[in-house]
């Protein structure tokens, strides 16, 4: 007798979430940066709507700054899963004056991306954005909902949150507002990798150890580009065996030493680890509480 | 691998964030540059210690006060569990957080200030564990370093709390206590070399060897449809799917079901998960079944086999949990939510309101305030398919919204 129970808990409650999305909105959206997470949320739609189509576009925040190997995977996935792919430019914001690009040694446009989102959102009128945080990257999203409504401005009300009980989610909202999805939230950074290393799933290959040029800042490993990366003169570029454990702009995104080419290392590496994943994103050590600010103005 | 949800439960300074840092120290969670951080910053309000709360008080406003405000969620594993811990808030708010933490729990761990023993909180505590029929209890003592590691001590808090136990409506439950320090990491992870007269396990060893089967309440096949799959496409041409997460017991191809509320009857042909097919749908399990007839059902039906219905009802009696600065009055109307169907109620009477202390009830109540516990009755304007609370912990609980605002007001659980 073959049976579910074998299936992980885990797995179970992000379809769940993932079709009371579908079935609770009018408009949702997938929020697709090409990162692990995103690929995960997409190849866990395709399980919870099969033998049906993804109900929902996916949409990326294209901050100009990727690596290039995440766009290349984005377009194959799209294309070979037949989904409708929407591309929004923080570049375009950018020009039309929405948003002012940083200066100096840090300039990332990381949080320039929220503007971009917030007039996507506006503009499609999606009511729901399926996104892959997760509660275990960083102390303020530890307090996020799984359903988490923002209001007219994208703002993340954090001391006045709906209660969210047994499983049942409340997606009862206003005309003009909208709510953050997380389908992973209680999945933890080694859960994910174990997915996917389980699954076989294909990643971006910046995920595996692999030769690139870089150079140290402040006891980080940053990739060498000198059209998007800021680099002091005396900042040397040297050619190393890294990785990267997480994919977010390029500009604050810092790779690791590693040896991990293939799933099984990768697992294994991270299940050693004594490092956090967001350790290795520059924009959450500007101060304690600069990932509850971001949220706050409505980043992801 | 295995995941286990708990709960935490404890006043202002019983030190839950204290506990929770320890087990994420012990257990080695905390990655280098959260301890740096942790060491940083304890270092600049002067402490001696290291302040393993900083690890979970996310928000400025709960670093600034040194208090937690709300649920945070927390993630630790063992070679043996994967645990989620909802760490929730022991001041003002804190019946509102304590049932939405203990709603997902399977286990809760409830902390006693071991200078002051059972206080009022803790009735309040360990009442809400009891409402919410948590099965599997650790009561840890902790601050024994305080009271220099004395077993008297212990157990006087013990005898205290085993009176609280006898007053319990729900006695279905394990308890264990457990003498702590979270700040000195006495029997969290690590068996004390302080206090020789206990002999049992830590807090981790305890939660280590609970058995998953045991402590999830199970009861018979529930399976409300969240939605139905027609793809039409050519492979799948007649191909008609119900989709939903199974609750309670298992289904299994050829069981006789009947469709709620149309009554119609038939039987399970094939269960998938994903592309694969399978002989059981397991509880919890997210599948799409397909049945051997073509059956009219949509979003919000349920499917539950024929030797097993539950109530079908359009009024309702239940214990509510109220979270809402708006009271809940008789005559009020809200939008009951029970699993994925949705229904409108009306408030009909409230019977009477419990003290969530075990002191009683108070029969003249006219409104709901904050955190009230009470037993109200509704009326709804189509029926829903339900289970007492306590024989099914999913299919007997509900949220109520309010259709003005669109918040989650409250929390039932039916009798």
């Amino acid at each position: 007798m073959k049976s579910t129970a074998i299936i992980n808990s885990l797995e179970n409650e992000a379809i769940y979430i993932l079709r009371e999305v579908a079935a609770q909105f009018e408009r949702p959206v997938l929020l697709f940066s090409g990162g692990k997470d995103s690929i995960t949320l997409v190849r866990l739609a395709q399980k919870a709507f099969y033998p049906g189509k993804i109900p929902f576009p996916l949409m990326h925040i294209d901050t100009g700054h990727n690596f290039p190997e995440t766009i290349e995977f984005r377009d194959r996935l799209v294309k070979e899963l037949g989904l409708e792919l929407i591309v929004r430019n923080v570049q375009e914001s950018i020009d039309k004056g929405k948003v002012v690009e940083e200066k100096g040694k840090y300039a990332s446009r990381n949080m320039l991306q929220t503007g971009t989102l917030l007039d996507a959102i506006e503009e499609f009128k999606f009511d729901a954005c399926i996104g892959g945080a997760r509660r275990d990257e960083e102390k303020a999203r530890a307090k996020e909902r799984i359903f988490s409504v923002r209001d007219d401005f994208g703002q993340w009300d954090e001391k006045n949150q709906r209660p969210e009980l047994f499983d049942m989610l409340n997606g009862q909202i206003d005309l003009g507002q909208n709510v953050r999805v997380f389908p992973i939230s209680n999945w933890t950074e080694l859960d994910v990798w174990s997915y996917i290393a389980k699954e076989g799933f294909e990643i971006p290959s910046i995920y595996f150890a692999h030769q690139r040029k870089v150079f140290f800042r402040d006891g980080m490993i940053w990739s060498f580009d000198d059209d998007v990366v800021y680099r002091e003169e005396d900042e040397v570029c040297q050619e190393l065996t890294v990785r990267f454990r997480t994919v977010g702009d390029m500009s604050c995104t810092a790779a690791v030493l590693s040896d991990a080419a293939d799933l099984a290392s990768v697992v294994q590496e991270i299940r050693d680890s004594s490092i956090s994943e967001r350790g290795a994103r520059i924009d959450d050590k500007r101060s304690d509480s600069a990932m509850e600010k971001r949220k706050q103005q409505g980043y992801f | 691998m295995e995941v286990l949800k708990i709960a935490t439960a404890g006043s202002v300074d019983d030190g839950k964030s204290t506990l929770i840092g320890r087990i994420l120290y012990d257990t080695k969670s905390l990655t280098t540059d959260k301890l740096e951080a942790i060491e940083k910053t304890s270092k600049q309000k002067g402490y001696d210690y290291l302040d393993f709360s900083l690890a979970t008080d996310g928000l400025v406003a709960e670093r600034e006060q040194g208090i937690t405000i709300d649920v945070a969620h927390i993630y630790f594993s063992t070679a043996n569990k994967s645990y989620i811990v909802a760490d929730t808030p022991g001041h003002v708010e804190y019946t509102r957080n304590m049932v939405t933490g203990a709603s997902t729990s399977q286990a809760s761990i409830i902390l006693i200030d071991a200078r002051k023993g059972v206080i009022e909180q803790t009735y309040r505590h360990f009442f809400i564990n009891n409402l919410l029929r948590i099965k599997d209890i650790v009561v840890a003592i902790n601050k024994m370093d305080l009271v220099d590691y004395s077993e008297e001590v212990f157990n006087a808090i013990k005898k205290d709390f085993e009176a609280l136990m006898e007053q319990r409506e729900y006695s279905d439950q394990n308890i264990s206590f457990i003498p702590i320090s979270a700040l000195k990491g006495d029997n969290v992870v690590n068996a004390s070399d302080k206090m020789p007269w206990y002999k049992s396990k830590t807090v981790l060893g305890h939660l280590e060897q609970l058995d998953k089967k045991n402590i999830f309440n199970s009861g018979t096949a529930r399976f409300p449809v969240q939605a139905v799959v027609r793809p039409k496409t050519e492979d799948f041409h007649d191909f008609r799917g119900y989709q939903g997460k199974v609750y309670g017991g298992d289904l299994n191809v050829g069981d006789d079901i009947v469709v709620l509320p149309s009554k119609t009857t038939s039987k399970i042909k094939e269960i998938y998960f994903y592309n694969e097919k399978y002989d059981t749908a397991a509880r919890r399990s997210s599948v799409t079944i397909t049945l051997e007839d073509d059956v009219n059902i949509s979003r919000g039906d349920m499917i539950v086999k024929s030797d097993d219905l539950p109530q079908i009802n359009k009024s309702l009696n239940a214990v509510v949990c109220w979270m809402d600065s708006t009271a809940l009055k008789p005559n009020n109307k809200y939008t009951v939510q029970h699993g994925v169907n949705k229904v409108l109620a009306i408030v009909t009477d409230i019977e009477h309101k419990i003290n969530p202390d075990f002191s009683g009830i108070d029969k003249e109540a006219a409104q709901l305030e904050v955190n009230d516990i009470a037993l109200v009755s509704f009326k709804l304007n189509r029926p829903i398919f339900s289970d007492r609370f306590q024989d099914h912990r999913t299919n007997g609980s509900f949220i109520l919204i309010d259709n003005n605002t669109n918040n989650t007001v409250g929390a039932g659980f039916i009798q």
